[in-house]
């Protein structure tokens, strides 16, 4: 499935394990966050990289004892509709430091990517957005009222910063 | 009134223009109608019965001149030379093609208007008193903060697919015309010595679900307000509920979750805000915006006008207007003027491209050019002398907007209903009608005094049926339009839900039902100076339906 990340569409090494299956001993592998608790030391353990896919109700505060050594989070959004996934995004880049890639998947649409964006997201797993698309949606608007984890400065601020 | 500076002009100017994009691929078929739905509804544009409706936001009501002629250019090029003012102080037009949507948006932001979030799932137009800034009984201007929830709200990344719509309203006067009680989040200004800050009220709301709001602050102090809206915002994007359409309100969250623990819950996400998630308005930013609402220069006037007397004197139905539609100013020899936009037999809350062309001249002339729109659908010139309303008033009759109603039993709030929504079960807009005929005779309408009817065609309430005094809601009888009515609702700060009154009826027993309704009050009241909701409170509902089912049978 196409993935897209900083302006590029990229190959990806990642393979989601379902809950039912066997992890296979090779590869970067990302699991439920059920799966990931059920047996943190024998997934950390492995030689691959490992991450998690978090589903709209997981909260991620769970996470915290094994930030340091993931590597990648999937958020899961199964329908658009769902926005579940922008409050977890933000509470993993604001409140708990998670740094290394944060990627939507399922039901990702052109025109949510900028609010992915602007809620810390910076990778895009994709059939319904093409490449081109994406770039301009996210340089669509130059300006944003409300600081938020992309780390601009909010129109409030520029407002009164002396340039 | 608050004014653009070069970032609000791009990013409207940025939506603009998205928003084409978005329509040209909807229209050549790369997104689907499923897709773009999320996009077209956070833009305002409803499918509806006959054609595509747009809504255009009306920032707490607030407008001038040019804004209200834009308004008219829009309904007379684009439309079919109509407006309808809604409950949230916005600007509906119902005939409007899809394909000429972003030229609309593009006039709009001419005069710097906009439909962003006027629908969608995320956070609407936020209402305030449509008095703000001229009434006796506020403690302060409440437009400054509304202007600023607009900005932080608008496309605000983290809370545009909540699981259901969300509305807030902020009022700053002793007496609530925001209907803050029956709103998602409902902001009453206070002070504290000289601290301004915030009691909030969380959770109220129509619809099938009415539900009045739980206070769960008593005081956020307004440099903190943004951050603590963010906690609110954060807890219901997470906790409420998505399974469920009909449950799907913060008001449900509230009320399953416990009032206790949704407060633990907001109070805890809120302490856990780090420093750098903090939104930090800059003081200077407070004050920028406040600058914007400084209180027009009046000229000086007596607070005794001899024209205004003298023109009582003469003209029974200028005196009779003075009495229904005027608002005690802050400033002698100044009140606020509704010009009714529900006159007898006609479309509540519509206004044709003239009339909006004509309330915009007056508005310059007499009004400091200032013009807002009320939740009950009327129009308000804020700041006009006494001296200037008998003119006023002899224009407002050559256009048939002097209707002498505000408050009273003609003037009610009415959803589009059967006639235009897809929603609906039954009409509205006749019933209201047959009300009004029922009552069309100035005696009468000042004999029984302040009463609000309001009236919905379906259970989703956008008439305000439940805080109506007397309610109306259109039901589908197999197949067949009936009406249940409801008694003792009302939004302001004694905000109550109408208690249903008995069996459903057809469409033409409701004019006689209502005049059994006041003609009860008329008879069981202490005196002239007690109001209806006065006499239902105090006599409760049983004489009431003995009136109307009772004698009936």
């Amino acid at each position: 499935m196409p993935l897209i990340k900083n302006g590029a569409e990229i190959e990806d090494v990642w393979q989601f394990v379902d809950t039912e299956e066997t992890v296979p001993s090779s590869g970067n592998v990302t699991v439920s966050l059920a799966k990931l608790i059920e047996d943190p030391d024998l997934l950390l353990a492995r030689n691959q990289q490992i991450g998690v896919r978090l589903a709209p109700a997981d909260d991620p505060h769970d996470l915290i004892p094994y930030l340091d050594r993931i590597a990648l989070i999937e958020i899961d959004f199964p329908k658009y509709v769902d926005g579940r996934g922008y409050s977890q995004a933000q509470l993993l880049r604001r409140r708990l430091d998670y740094a290394g890639e944060l990627r939507a998947v399922g039901h990702v649409l052109t025109d949510q990517i900028l609010y992915m964006n602007r809620s810390g997201f910076d990778a895009y797993q994709t059939t319904r957005a093409d490449l081109p698309h994406v770039v301009k949606a996210l340089e669509e608007y130059s300006a944003f009222y409300q600081p938020a984890a992309d780390g601009q400065t909010s129109v409030f601020s520029r407002r009164h910063s002396k340039v | 009134m608050y004014r653009y500076d070069e970032f609000d002009a791009q990013i409207v100017k940025d939506r603009v223009d998205q928003f084409r994009g978005q329509v040209e691929r909807r229209l050549s078929g790369d997104i689907l109608e499923d897709e773009f739905k999320p996009l077209r509804l956070q833009n305002g544009v409803y499918l509806q019965l006959h054609a595509y409706m747009l809504r255009v936001a009306i920032p707490y009501g607030q407008l001038n001149a040019a804004r209200m002629r834009k308004l008219a250019k829009i309904a007379r090029d684009y439309d079919r030379g109509y407006g309808h003012m809604t409950t949230r102080q916005n600007i509906q037009y119902n005939w409007v093609a899809l394909k000429d949507i972003p030229n609309v948006l593009e006039e709009l932001a001419e005069v710097e208007m906009h439909a962003i979030q006027t629908s969608g799932n995320c956070i609407r137009n936020t209402t305030s008193d449509h008095f703000a800034g001229a009434t006796k009984d506020e403690i302060m201007d409440p437009r400054p903060w509304c202007e600023i929830i607009r900005q932080w709200s608008t496309f605000h990344p983290e809370f545009a697919f909540l699981p259901r719509k969300f509305k807030i309203a902020v009022n700053a006067a002793s007496h609530d015309r925001a209907a803050i009680r029956v709103h998602d989040i409902g902001l009453q200004i206070v002070k504290r010595g000289d601290q301004i800050g915030f009691e909030v009220h969380v959770g109220g709301g129509q619809g099938r679900t009415p539900v009045i709001a739980t206070k769960v602050h008593d005081f956020v102090p307004e440099l903190e307000l943004l951050d603590y809206l963010e906690a609110i915002m954060r807890v219901y994007n997470r906790f409420g509920r998505r399974d469920n359409k009909y449950k799907a309100r913060i008001k449900i969250l509230v009320t399953e979750t416990g009032a206790e623990e949704f407060k633990r819950l907001v109070e805890e996400e809120y302490a856990a805000q780090r420093r750098s998630e903090k939104i930090a308005l800059p003081q200077a930013e407070i004050d920028r915006i406040h600058a914007y609402f400084a209180p027009p220069a009046l000229s000086k006037r007596s607070a005794r006008s001899q024209v205004f007397l003298d023109a009582k004197r003469a003209d029974k139905a200028f005196a009779r207007w003075a009495r229904t539609n005027l608002h005690p100013h802050k400033v002698p020899g100044y009140r606020s003027v509704t010009i009714s936009l529900k006159p007898i037999g006609g479309l509540a809350g519509d206004a044709t491209d003239d009339q909006m062309d004509v309330i915009a001249d007056l508005g310059e002339r007499f009004g400091y050019d200032d013009i807002r729109i009320t939740h009950a659908q009327n129009v308000v010139l804020p700041h006009v002398a006494l001296d200037d309303l008998p003119v006023l008033h002899s224009e407002l009759v050559r256009l048939g907007l002097a209707t002498a109603n505000e408050s009273r039993i003609t003037d009610m709030i009415v959803c589009p209903g059967l006639d235009y929504c897809n929603l609906a079960n039954a009409r509205s807009i006749p019933i209201g009608q047959e009300i009004q005929k029922v009552f069309d005779s100035p005696w009468y309408e000042d004999d029984i005094g302040k009463l609000h009817i309001n009236i919905s065609g379906c259970i989703n309430a956008c008439g305000h049926h439940h805080v109506g005094h007397i309610g109306i809601l259109g039901v589908d009888r197999k197949g067949e339009e009936y009406y249940q009515i409801s008694l003792g609702g009302r939004a302001d700060e004694k905000a109550a839900i109408g208690q249903i009154m008995g069996k459903a009826m057809p469409a033409d027993e409701v004019p006689g039902v209502i005049k059994k309704i006041v003609n009860t009050y008329r008879k069981l009241r202490t005196g002239k100076r007690e109001t209806f909701i006065e006499t239902l409170e105090r006599t409760g509902h049983e004489p009431f339906k003995e009136a109307v089912y009772d004698a009936a049978h």
